[in-house]
């Protein structure tokens, strides 16, 4: 602790000589504008950061999805109407991916969808299942706590290239299986593996930051109803599904909401890991925005953009959604 | 094993292990493997030679075949099971199929020995590969990297903790209207991820000029609507009886922030500012799209493009990871605490 304090006095030297020195202009500010004009001065930094980069380029997003081209500077787009939501959206069975004017867009969309299915559920499962053991009485908790925290800090890149390691023809998944006798996998070339490997990767990531909510609301039990519940002998899967779970269940919910946040966007990992292939097999709704917007040579920066607006749109209800439930959690 | 039997009386009623106790060990244990092990075979493999990292089954620690000097070649060494159940130590000359051509390394002109290649083991011993961490500093671009990196981040990290804590310190300290609209809209952004806002984002960043700068991966960055809010959350219970006899004595309110509310802050600071270096440092997307000229990349961009072009070195490819994992590795060792802290309480990443 001592080390760090030191390190924090060597490091914000130069910073407290900088708030020295602003104090002159900034008190003859204050003179001169009153409490007010500080107030609006100790907000404007961050306040004209989300104005040009978030507020902005939202307005921006609408105006962008209306018109045509692949230039960037709005001047030069022409205006094209909802010409490309309808493309978006122009299909004979949307089910069907190949039915549709974009197919690529919709096969993003059921990827996502399914990536979405898989990885949220699979991922709850594992987080709850983790959170209860680990609030059982094990010694060493803060160290398997650490343990399956750990992968939540890496970055997608270093997640994505350390599986690409282990799945590749040659690396420690097949020696595994060629332990125990069977013929090595193409991990990363097989469709279905390969999207197998997305979601299963993806949750190896992320695990770790639902088990710690989940956890905490764990130890926000009452202890005493547990007491209770043994002085009664409940037998233990009653006491789970009469007071842990109902108890859990506002924390559950947003751990659930939160990760479908979280797993609509996924891009990262998966693109480092697989680049959205085989084929289109683990091409999500990111990463078509991306690609359209940037990468292809055929680039077109309008259909991004409302790609982009109708991805928004499950956003916002889902983090609607999750607003109403930790408001709930906590008027509890 | 003293935990054994206190988990056994834990139990208390004297049945013993029950099937969830066993439950528990083997998902503890499996669970650091899974979580662990991929990064630890990540450091191993790190330090292999391409030889080492093409063999199949591949071995857990970094091995090299040693290898002897004959007519001025590297000729490798192997353990050779003679016919007559005796082992020497032999150097291969050449290999014609399953035959190899061998010579004692001491007598170098002898009778090449023709023998089988199964009666034969290579001599191996350890050895750290760290020309994999070296080359790729000195021949490609990956210092380049690392120090825009560290730019990105440090600075990222300080015009963070300066604007979201100003910010802060105005939506927990005074009482003027439009405070909750402010607070309102900052929380509104949280609904704003990047991949919605990347196209338009990418437009205005070019219009003002900031497209391939290190500032232009900066900029939109530091405005964290979850710094501002964990930052007014804690900044909430510093009493205002304080600010007020700071304000007897004639202090500005400038001086109220930096000399009164930032320090008392500090706890809410070094977590926003641990958060801070892992989200900048490990940023992905976004430097991706505003960075096309390649002495700018950070190392995460460099990385994963190097893996796409260098697909066959893996050796660098690997030992680049790892350096990509340091600083990451280091605050979970250090500060790891913090972090669980902070998601616990504010159920924010």
């Amino acid at each position: 602790m001592r080390l760090t304090a030191t390190a924090g006095a060597v490091l914000t030297a130069p910073l407290k000589w900088l708030a020295r020195a602003a104090d002159v202009p900034l008190s003859a500010w204050q003179r001169l504008t009153g409490q007010r004009g500080m107030i609006a001065l100790f907000l404007l930094p961050n306040m004209a950061i989300f104005g040009i980069f978030v507020l902005l380029p939202l307005a921006i997003n609408f105006l962008y999805s209306t018109t045509g081209g692949t230039q960037f500077f709005l001047a030069d787009r022409p205006g094209v109407g909802a010409a490309h939501y309808v493309r978006l959206l122009d299909c004979e069975n949307h089910l069907l991916p190949a039915t549709c004017r974009d197919d690529m867009f919709w096969i993003a969309v059921w990827n996502t969808a399914r990536f979405v299915v898989f990885q949220v559920s699979l991922m709850t499962l594992a987080a709850l299942i983790t959170a209860l053991i680990l609030n059982r009485a094990i010694p060493a908790k803060g160290f398997w706590r650490a343990v399956f925290f750990f992968p939540v800090l890496l970055s997608p890149v270093v997640v994505g290239l350390i599986w690409k390691w282990i799945l590749q023809r040659q690396g420690l998944a097949n020696l595994f299986i060629y332990e125990l006798g069977m013929s090595p996998v193409n991990w990363l070339t097989d469709r279905t593996l390969a999207f197998a490997a997305a979601v299963g990767v993806s949750v190896w990531a992320h695990m770790g930051f639902y088990m710690l909510i989940l956890l905490a609301g764990l130890q926000a039990i009452p202890r005493d109803l547990y007491e209770a519940a043994e002085m009664d002998g409940t037998r233990p899967f009653r006491v789970f599904s009469r007071i842990t779970l109902p108890l859990l269940m506002p924390n559950l919910l947003v751990v659930v909401v939160l990760a479908l946040i979280r797993a609509v966007q996924i891009f990262d990992e998966a693109y480092v890991l697989t680049g959205g292939g085989p084929g289109t097999s683990t091409m999500f709704l990111t990463q078509y925005i991306y690609e359209v917007g940037f990468a292809n040579l055929l680039r077109n920066p309008g259909l991004a953009a409302a790609a982009s607006i109708l991805m928004a749109g499950v956003l916002v209800v889902l983090t609607l959604l999750q607003l109403w439930l930790s408001r709930r959690r906590g008027a509890r | 094993m003293r935990w054994i039997m206190a988990r056994r009386g834990a139990t208390g009623d004297g049945r013993g292990w029950h099937w969830t106790d066993i439950f528990t060990w083997v998902w503890l244990i499996l669970g650091t493997i899974l979580m662990f092990g991929p990064a630890v075979w990540l450091v191993l493999s790190s330090f292999k030679t391409p030889a080492a990292l093409a063999e199949f089954p591949p071995t857990l620690l970094p091995y090299v075949t040693q290898t002897t000097l004959i007519d001025g070649q590297e000729k490798p060494l192997f353990i050779v099971t003679l016919p007559d159940g005796s082992t020497a130590t032999m150097a291969e000359l050449r290999r014609v199929g399953i035959v190899a051509q061998m010579v004692p390394p001491d007598a170098a002109d002898a009778e090449p020995l023709p023998v089988n290649i199964r009666d034969r083991a290579p001599v191996r011993r350890i050895d750290f590969a760290t020309g994999n961490y070296t080359q790729p500093f000195l021949q490609f671009d990956f210092l380049l990297f690392l120090r825009n990196s560290v730019f990105v981040t440090v600075a990222a990290t300080i015009i963070t903790l300066l604007t979201n804590s100003m910010a802060a310190f105005a939506l927990s300290k005074y009482d003027f209207r439009g405070r909750n609209a402010v607070m309102l809209l900052i929380i509104a952004t949280l609904m704003v991820p990047l991949s919605v806002i990347l196209v338009p984002l990418y437009s205005v960043v070019s219009s003002v000029g900031l497209l391939n700068s290190l500032w232009g991966v900066i900029l939109p960055t530091v405005a964290t609507p979850t710094g501002v809010f964990l930052l007014r959350q804690y900044m909430l219970t510093i009493p205002d009886e304080l600010l007020e006899a700071a304000r007897m004595d004639h202090a500005s309110e400038w001086q109220i922030y930096w000399r009164i509310v930032l320090p008392l802050a500090a706890p809410a600071l070094a977590v926003l500012a641990i958060f801070s270096v892992v989200w900048r440092w490990n940023d992905f997307l976004w430097p991706l799209v505003v960075l096309s000229r390649k002495e700018l990349y950070t190392l995460q961009i460099g990385l994963n493009t190097y893996a796409g072009e260098l697909n066959v070195q893996w050796h660098f490819i690997l030992a680049m990871t790892v350096v990509a994992m340091i600083p990451v590795v280091l605050v979970f060792v250090f500060l790891q605490r913090f972090i669980t802290a902070g998601i616990a309480g504010t159920g924010l990443k």
